[in-house]
C-alpha cells in the first residue's frame, strides 16, 4: 500500500479530509464493532494542520503522530484495518485529552468524541506493558473513590514525614502513585478538629432572597484533598442568594473512567451521580473541578446506547454548570471588598478547551475592587496534569509543567488562581522543582479569590493561606 | 547510474541502520503506522507512504542523510509543517522525508539590525512573536502563519495578506543555509542586502524542496507600523467589491491587505468561528491600511469614500485589536472552514491582472451557473465560493462538491481546471502561493513551452545531477540530467521503469 493511491478521478487539489468519501469499516484491524470512532467525523478533518501548534506532544516532541492531526491519522488506519500495534496505542495514549485542538480546528472536528471512543477501543484491544497495567489498576482503585482518598490522607502525611518517601521514590513500579498523593496532601490544609475537612452540611440556605436552589458536586480529589474549594464555593453560592443542596456520600462522576477509555466503570459511576442528583430538586448542577463539568455536560453521549437512560442523562447533563458560569449566569448581589492582589488565572483545558468557559473566570476576577488580573503566555497549552496523566506520561507531563511554571512566574503574580485541583498540583510540584524560584508564588481557586473579596478578607491573610510553601 | 527502480529493500534497511548511527534511534522512523501518518501534506488526496522518516535537529545531521541517501542514490523529500497545498511535500515510496519540524530553534533575533536568524522548522507566527516585544515583525503572513514553517515559506515563496503591500517571502529574506543536494553546507547571501553576483538565493526561493533543503534561514524583521487601521466593507455583489478595489488603488493608495470574499466563502467562515460580518452581503471586503499615522489617517477617509462610492452597504472600523482580530479571522479561516458548508471542496490557486477582476468572476460565476466549462457539458450547477487577496489579483476559488453523489467530483474538477484556463486566457498564472509541487505539474505546459521547461530543468540539473531530490515535483515529465532536452519519443525511460508516473 505504499504507493500513490491515484484516486479515481484525482488530480486537483481536492481537500476531502482524510477519509476518502465513506471509509470502509474493517474490524479485523484495530478497532472492534463496539463504538469504534465515527468515520465521518474523521473524515471531516481536512488535514490542515492549524491544531498543531496547541497540542501539547505536538510542541514537546514535533512529531506527526504525537499531534491531533496525526492521531485522527491513525484512527483512519486503523478502521481500514491496520492493526492495533504498541507504537499506534501509545501515540493515543500520550494524547493529554486537553481538547486544545478542538479550539483550534476551523472546520469543526469533533476530536473529543473521537478520541473518547478510540481510549476505549484500545483500553479492549491493546495489552499494556506489565508496568502500565499496574500502575493504571492502583490509580483506578484509589482516585475515583472519595473515601479512599480521605482515607490516605493520614496516613500520606505520616510517610511523608518520615523520610519513608524517598525510599519508595527509588524503588519503581508504583513510585509515583504516593508522589502525586504526597503532593496533594502537601496542599491541601492540615486536618485537624476544626479544619475544613469537617463534611459540609446537606443543605446550606441562601443569604438574604433565595433566586436559586443548586446542587454542589463535592467531587473526589476536590473533596478529600480540597475541601477548603468546596466550602468556598458553597459559600460564594449562598452568599449569592442560592440554596445549596449538598447530597451526602457522592461518588466520582466519572470523568476519569471515561477519560482513559473505562466505559463500563464510567457509567456506573454516572448512573449513581445521575440518581443523587435527580432526586436532589435542583435547578443548577454546580461543579468547581473542570474535568468532572466537562464530562457530566456529556453524560447524554456516554449513555448512547441505552435509550432510556440517555434521556435522563442528558436531562441532567443540561442542569450542569461550572461554578463561574452560575455565578455570571445569576449576576452579583453580594457585596465585593477590595482585594489588593495580581492574579494570573490559568485557564484549565476541560474548562476552556471542553467546557469553552474562558470569560466567566475572569468577569468574575475582574469584578474584584483592586484585584489586578493578568494572563499567561501560552495559555492554551496544558500544563500537562490532564487527570491523571501525569502519572500515566511523567516523561510529557514533567516539562509541560515545567513551561507552565515558568511562564506563570514570568507574569509576576501574586496569586496563581485556576479551577481545576489537578492543574494546581501539577503546576505546584513544576514549582516545588524550581525550588526558591517557585515558592512566592500563592495558589487558589477561582471560588476561593471570590470568597476571599465577599468576606473582606485581608489581602495578605488570604495570600499566606494560599500560600505554596506552607 | 542505478536508477531509485532498483532499490531493493535491503538496501534501505542497511540506509535506516546507516541514519541511526548518525541521527540516534528515535529520530529515524521506519514503523508503518508512524510513516503513514507522514502520507500526505495539505492536499490530502495524494498519498504515498516514505520508507524513511527523519527527524533531524541539526545543519550537521541534515547534511549527514543527503550524503547518506546520495550514496545509496535514493531519493529524498524535504518537509516543515506538512500544509502545503500542491503535494510538494508528497514523500518518495522508496525515499526518505526529511522533516524540519524539530529544527525550531530562533538563532537570534537582531531588531535594531532588522534580522532574525531561524532555524527551518520554525513556525512563521513565531517570529513575529519573537520579534514583537522590541517592536518588530516578520511581515509574510501566509494563512496557514499559525503552523507553516519557514522553510516551507521559503520553498514555496509564500504569499499572505499583506503581500501586496509588503511582497512575498523571496522579498523577506536575505540569506540562506542550505545542504545542496551532493550533501555540501552552503551559504548563500547573509544579512546584507543584494550580495553581488548571480542572484542564487533568487533561485532557491521557491525552489519548492528540489535546490536543497534550506538549513538556516535569515529573514528581515520590519518595524511594526505607528498606526494600523482596518475596515470591513459590506458590497451587494463581487462585481462592486471589485471596483472598489480598483478605485482605490487606482487613486495611489497602497492599503497593506485588500481581502475580498464572497457570500458563500462568508457563509462558511461565519459557520466556522460566528465572525459576525454584515447580513446580505454578496462580498465583503477588508482594507487594512498601515504606516505614519497622518498618512494613514488621511487614506483611511478615502479608502471609505471609494467604497461607497461603489455601493458598500456597511462599513465596520475596526475599534481595537480584538475587533481587528475577528474581522481577520474569517478571513484567515476560510479554506478550513469551508469543509463546514460542503463535505468536498477544491481549494484552487490562480493569478490574474487585478483588473480583469471582475470580468474573470463573472465567468466563474458563469461557470458554475452553466456555461460550458472545458470538458463540462451542460449546466454544472457546481457550487463556487471565492476568497481572495483582491489587490494583487490572486484567486483561491474552492470549488464545492459531495465526492458521494456520483459524477459530482468530475464536475467540480473540470470547473477548477477551467478556472485555471481562464487565469492563463486573461494572462495571469496558475498558482499564485500555493506551488507547483506534484499537484500542479500537469499545467505547467499551459503556461510554458517545452523550451522554457527544459530551460528550467538545466538550472535544476546544476544543482542536482542525480534527481534525488524531490523528485516527480514541478515539471510534468522527468528526466534525467544529460539527456538531450525536449525530444522524447515513446514512453519516458524513468515512467517506463516505473519510477515516475507521468502526471
Ligand atoms: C488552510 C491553509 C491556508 C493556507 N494559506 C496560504 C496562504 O495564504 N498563502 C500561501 O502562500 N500558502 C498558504 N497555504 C499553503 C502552505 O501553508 C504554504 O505553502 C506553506 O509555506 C507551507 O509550509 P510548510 O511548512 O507546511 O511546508 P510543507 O508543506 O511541509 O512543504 C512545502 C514545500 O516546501 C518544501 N520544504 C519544506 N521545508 C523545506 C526546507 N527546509 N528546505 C527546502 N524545502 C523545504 C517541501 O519539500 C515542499 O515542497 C495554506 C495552507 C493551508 C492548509
Ligand atoms: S487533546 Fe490535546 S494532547 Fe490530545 S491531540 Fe488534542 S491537543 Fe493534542
Ligand atoms: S485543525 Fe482540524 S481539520 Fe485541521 S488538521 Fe487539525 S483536526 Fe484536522
Amino acid at each position: 500500500m505504499s504507493t500513490a493511491h491515484s484516486s479515481a478521478h484525482g488530480d486537483q487539489p481536492v481537500m476531502t479530509g482524510v477519509v476518502d468519501g465513506v471509509a470502509t469499516f474493517d474490524p479485523s484491524g484495530a478497532f472492534d464493532e463496539h463504538r469504534p470512532p465515527d468515520a465521518a467525523l474523521v473524515g471531516d478533518c481536512v488535514h490542515c494542520g492549524f491544531c498543531l501548534p496547541t497540542c501539547p506532544t505536538y510542541v514537546l516532541w514535533g512529531e506527526e503522530m504525537d499531534s491531533p492531526r496525526g492521531r485522527i491519522y491513525l484512527m483512519k488506519g486503523a478502521l481500514e484495518g491496520e492493526p492495533m500495534t504498541d507504537s499506534m496505542a501509545g501515540h493515543f495514549d500520550a494524547c493529554l485529552g486537553c481538547m486544545a485542538c478542538v479550539t483550534a480546528c476551523p472546520s469543526g472536528v469533533q476530536y473529543d468524541k473521537l478520541i473518547e471512543a478510540t481510549r476505549g477501543q484500545v483500553e479492549r484491544n491493546h495489552r499494556r506493558p506489565l508496568r502500565q497495567r499496574l500502575l493504571r489498576e492502583a490509580i483506578f482503585a484509589t482516585f475515583p473513590h472519595p473515601r479512599r482518598l480521605r482515607l490516605l490522607r493520614g496516613p500520606l502525611r505520616a510517610y511523608q514525614a518520615s523520610g519513608l518517601q524517598r525510599v519508595v521514590r527509588r524503588s519503581g513500579v508504583l513510585r509515583r502513585l504516593p508522589t502525586v498523593i504526597a503532593t496533594m496532601e502537601s496542599l491541601a490544609p492540615p486536618l485537624g478538629p476544626s479544619s475544613s475537612a469537617r463534611p459540609l452540611p446537606e443543605r446550606v440556605s441562601a443569604r438574604g432572597t433565595r433566586r436559586a436552589t443548586v446542587g454542589l458536586l463535592t467531587g473526589c480529589v476536590q473533596g478529600a484533598f480540597f475541601p477548603g474549594v468546596n466550602a468556598a464555593t458553597a459559600r460564594v453560592l449562598a452568599m449569592e442568594g442560592c440554596d445549596v443542596v449538598i447530597p451526602r456520600d457522592q461518588g466520582c462522576c466519572g470523568a476519569l473512567s471515561v477519560h482513559n477509555g473505562r466505559e463500563a466503570e464510567a457509567k456506573k459511576f454516572a448512573r449513581a451521580v445521575i440518581e443523587t442528583f435527580e432526586s436532589a430538586g435542583v435547578e443548577r448542577v454546580v461543579v468547581n473541578a473542570a474535568g468532572c463539568g466537562s464530562s457530566m455536560k456529556e453524560y447524554g453521549e456516554l449513555f448512547a446506547d441505552e435509550p432510556e437512560m440517555a434521556q435522563r442523562a442528558a436531562a441532567l447533563a443540561a442542569l450542569v454548570r461550572d461554578v463561574s458560569e452560575v455565578l455570571v449566569e445569576l449576576g452579583p448581589v453580594a457585596q465585593r471588598h477590595p482585594l489588593p492582589v495580581t492574579v494570573a488565572y490559568h485557564d484549565a483545558c476541560h474548562l476552556a478547551h471542553a467546557q469553552g468557559v474562558r470569560a466567566q473566570p475572569r468577569e468574575l476576577l475582574n469584578a474584584i475592587p483592586g484585584l489586578e488580573l493578568r494572563e499567561i503566555a501560552e495559555s492554551e497549552i496544558c500544563c500537562g496534569s490532564a487527570g491523571v496523566y501525569n502519572l500515566l506520561a511523567p516523561h510529557a507531563a514533567e516539562p509541560l509543567g515545567d513551561r507552565k511554571a515558568a511562564n506563570v512566574l514570568a507574569t509576576g503574580a501574586d496569586v496563581l488562581v485556576t479551577a481545576n485541583p489537578g492543574c494546581l498540583m501539577q503546576v505546584a510540584t513544576a514549582f516545588r522543582r524550581r525550588g526558591a524560584a517557585g515558592s512566592a508564588i500563592a495558589m487558589a481557586h477561582t471560588v476561593e479569590v471570590l470568597d476571599a473579596s465577599l468576606r473582606a478578607v485581608p489581602a495578605e491573610t488570604f495570600q499566606k493561606r494560599s500560600l505554596l510553601q506552607k | 547510474m542505478a536508477t531509485t527502480a532498483q532499490r531493493r529493500p535491503r538496501d534501505l534497511d542497511r540506509l535506516a541502520a546507516r541514519l541511526r548511527t548518525v541521527l540516534g534511534e528515535g529520530a529515524v522512523i521506519t514503523d508503518r503506522n508512524r510513516l503513514r501518518t507522514y502520507e500526505c501534506d495539505g492536499l490530502a488526496h495524494y498519498k504515498v507512504t516514505p520508507a524513511i522518516v527523519v527527524l533531524p535537529h541539526t545543519t550537521a545531521e541534515v547534511a549527514a542523510v543527503v550524503r547518506a541517501c546520495v550514496d545509496e542514490r535514493v531519493p529524498y523529500v524535504a518537509r516543515g509543517s506538512g500544509t502545503g497545498l500542491s503535494g510538494g511535500a508528497l514523500p518518495s515510496a522508496e525515499g526518505v522525508l526529511v522533516v524540519t519540524s524539530q529544527m525550531r530553534d530562533i538563532l537570534e533575533t537582531d531588531a535594531p539590525g532588522e534580522r532574525a536568524v531561524v532555524q527551518p522548522g520554525v513556525i512563521n507566527l513565531h517570529v513575529s512573536k519573537a520579534a514583537a516585544p522590541e517592536g518588530y515583525y516578520y511581515a509574510p503572513d501566509p494563512s496557514s502563519q499559525q503552523i507553516c514553517s519557514i522553510g516551507g515559506n521559503l520553498a514555496e515563496n509564500s504569499g499572505g495578506a499583506h503581500c501586496l503591500k509588503y511582497g512575498f517571502t523571496t522579498n523577506h529574506v536575505t540569506g540562506v543555509e542550505l545542504v545542496a543536494p551532493d550533501g555540501e553546507i552552503v551559504r548563500l547571501g547573509g544579512k546584507a542586502p543584494d550580495p553581488p553576483g548571480y542572484d542564487l538565493l533568487g533561485a532557491f526561493v521557491g525552489s519548492e524542496g528540489t535546490l536543497g533543503i534550506a538549513t538556516e534561514v535569515t529573514v528581515r524583521l520590519l518595524r511594526a507600523p505607528e498606526a494600523v487601521r482596518t475596515l470591513l466593507a459590506a458590497f451587494p455583489s463581487t462585481d462592486e467589491a471589485g471596483g472598489a478595489v480598483s478605485a482605490i488603488i487606482a487613486a495611489g493608495v497602497l492599503p497593506a491587505a485588500v481581502e475580498m470574499m464572497d457570500a458563500l466563502a462568508i457563509e462558511a467562515a461565519e459557520a466556522a468561528v460566528h465572525c459576525d460580518y454584515p447580513q446580505g452581503a454578496g462580498a465583503v471586503l477588508i482594507v487594512e491600511l498601515d504606516g505614519p499615522a497622518p498618512e494613514v489617517e488621511a487614506q483611511f477617509g478615502e479608502v471609505q469614500r471609494h467604497c461607497r462610492d461603489n455601493k458598500a452597504f456597511e462599513i465596520r472600523i475596526a475599534a481595537d485589536d480584538i475587533e481587528r482580530a475577528l474581522f481577520w479571522k474569517g478571513r484567515k479561516s476560510a479554506f478550513a472552514a469551508v469543509g463546514r458548508i460542503s463535505p468536498d471542496y477544491i481549494v484552487q490557486d490562480g493569478v490574474i491582472p487585478r483588473t480583469a477582476l471582475p470580468a474573470v468572476l463573472r465567468r466563474i460565476a458563469a461557470l458554475s451557473d452553466g456555461e460550458q466549462g472545458q470538458g463540462t457539458e451542460g449546466p454544472s450547477g457546481v457550487r463556487v465560493a471565492n476568497v481572495f487577496h483582491a489587490g494583487d489579483g490572486n484567486l483561491h476559488p474552492l470549488v464545492l462538491f459531495d465526492e458521494s453523489v456520483p459524477g459530482e467530483a468530475e464536475k467540480a474538477e473540470a470547473i477548477s481546471g477551467a478556472i485555471l484556463d481562464l487565469c492563463i486566457e486573461y494572462g495571469g498564472s496558475i498558482t499564485g502561493e500555493h506551488g507547483v509541487g506534484a499537484d500542479k505539474a500537469k499545467y505547467m505546459p499551459r503556461m510554458f513551452t517545452d523550451d522554457d521547461l527544459d530551460t528550467m530543468q538545466m538550472l535544476r540539473c546544476a544543482f542536482d545531477p542525480l534527481g534525488l531530490a524531490n523528485p516527480g515535483k514541478i515539471f510534468p515529465t522527468p528526466r534525467l540530467c544529460g539527456e538531450v532536452p525536449g525530444r522524447h519519443k515513446g514512453v519516458h525511460p524513468l515512467a517506463a521503469s516505473g519510477v515516475a508516473e507521468v502526471f
